[in-house]
């Protein structure tokens, strides 16, 4: 077969989505055997002006990472949607809005202020707040426009498939790339591919004692702890509940750290916080209503800590408006 | 001016028992309580309230057995420590705490349970419209605040 014509893109990301792929080390020269690029800013010198001119569905497959956080973001994932046969929300950014989507817990408004204004680095007297447009001698000069809110892909375009993880782990990439360049049967459209169809918690190896009973949450950095037993056991909390698995265990075996949620809702769960919330309220050792108030507040920032990737995707996408 | 949409979940054994009461007894209360039975209050997922202010609700009640008489023994004490997580989170996405009510209403209570929808129900119409969609999901793909060129 003819090699496939391939785009990889970062929209709102910070680049380890791209950094992830070649750490699929030496194959990535089958890759390069294998595949033709027209665009990967990261790595390649294409102008977006190069893609608006291929033939429409020229791209056999497009590696979208990153949120849709700005109006250039948007024309990118609306023009690659157009020149792809494939399109792939690929990490956790493009899948549930990633780290970017935790500006959704403030308002627009709210990050101009405090990035522009208020912040103790910030030097502004004449109050100076960028503008999409703005007039100088030689013409005019744009910006694309900061939204409301960070997007996840799909809410923006069609998807194809999504690739949870922050980062993808580089072994579920290659699976990845290897079913689509070697024409293996594609599973159906929609689907979450390379990763796993149950909760962590179930394919976890930490030993569990059985009765978790939590009396106050613990913090990493504060705490020593049994390598070998349940986070959530000890009282540090561990997102095992409420997120897919497939990610090859890297936190909660090999490093040793309680799971963040990168990889996203499990199937069947519509909503990474409320699960976990309701896992947590099952464990909380106390039927005081003050008690458990005193509990819940070792955790100022639940909202942050539960959906630290997904809250462009949770069951409310964003701060009331 | 629109009506005040309250979704309300209370459980088979004790709070839906009692709003039944209310009902047998012909005592008159608020048609903005929308009831969803549940088995118990214990099954109340975090996931279900989140769905109902998300789909319009502007305010949710939730109602079980009384502490210790839980017909499941432990469900209305995981139904609380839930609430109250719940309710501190929602904080961060702007709601108020007093669009979500937890209350124990007993098979008896049928008097309480009408008295607490219609105070409830006076209690959001004093915050106002939540918003649903246009608030959580829609309508905010483009720049449009004060701060736009």
């Amino acid at each position: 077969m003819g090699k496939l014509n391939v785009g990889v893109y970062w929209a709102a990301s910070c680049g380890g989505c791209d950094v992830a792929i070649l750490d699929i080390h030496e194959k990535v020269l089958k890759v390069k055997e294998a595949c033709d690029f027209f665009l990967w800013p990261i790595a390649m010198d294409f102008k977006y002006a190069d893609v608006e001119a291929l033939p429409d569905k020229h791209l056999d497959l497009v590696l979208f990472n990153g949120a849709v956080r700005n109006s250039e973001n948007k024309h990118l994932a609306e023009l690659l949607r157009k020149k792809s046969k494939l399109l792939v929300a690929f990490g956790s950014c493009a899948h549930t809005g990633g780290i970017p989507a935790l500006a959704n817990f403030t308002t627009k408004q709210g990050i101009f202020e405090r990035a522009y204004l208020t912040s103790d680095s910030t030097d502004n007297p004449q109050k100076v707040i960028p503008k999409t447009k703005v007039k100088v001698p030689e013409g005019e000069l744009t910006i694309p426009e900061f939204f409301e809110r960070v997007f996840a892909l799909d809410q923006v375009v069609d998807v194809d498939y999504y690739v949870p993880g922050c980062p993808p782990n580089p072994e579920r990439i290659w699976e990845v790339l290897a079913a689509v360049v070697t024409g293996a049967p594609l599973p159906p459209k929609g689907s979450v591919i390379g990763a796993g169809t149950k909760a962590l918690c179930d394919t976890c190896e930490r030993k569990r004692t059985g009765d978790k009973k939590i009396t106050g949450f613990k913090r990493v950095a504060t705490t020593d702890w049994d390598p070998e037993v349940c986070f959530l056991d000890q009282g540090l909390v561990c997102l095992g509940p409420c997120t897919r698995d497939g990610c090859g265990l890297q936190c909660v075996q090999h490093s040793n750290m309680p799971c963040r949620g990168c990889y996203g809702l499990p199937p069947d769960i519509s909503d990474q916080g409320a699960k976990m919330i309701a896992a947590l309220g099952s464990l909380i050792d106390a039927k005081d209503p003050e008690e458990i108030a005193r509990i819940a507040g070792e955790l100022p920032d639940q909202a942050g800590y539960y959906y630290r990737f997904s809250a462009a995707a949770g069951l409310l996408e964003r701060r009331k408006a | 001016m629109s009506e005040p949409r309250i979704v309300a979940f209370l459980c088979h054994w004790c709070s839906y028992t009692g709003a039944d009461l209310a009902g047998t007894a012909r005592i008159k209360y608020s048609p903005n309580v929308r009831i969803i039975r549940v088995m118990c209050s214990g099954r109340i997922e975090p996931q279900f309230l989140l769905k109902a202010l998300r789909e319009g609700a502007d305010g949710v009640l939730v109602c079980g057995c009384h502490p210790g008489d839980c017909h499941y023994h432990e469900g209305n004490y995981k139904c609380l420590r839930r609430f109250l997580m719940l309710r501190q989170m929602l904080g961060q996405y702007g709601i108020e705490e007093g669009r979500l009510r937890l209350e124990w209403v007993s098979a008896s209570e049928g008097d309480r349970f009408a008295k607490l929808a219609d105070e409830f129900t006076e209690q959001i119409r004093a915050l106002g419209p939540l918003g649903g969609r246009a608030a959580f999901v829609e309508g905010t793909q483009q720049g449009g605040t004060s701060w736009a060129s």
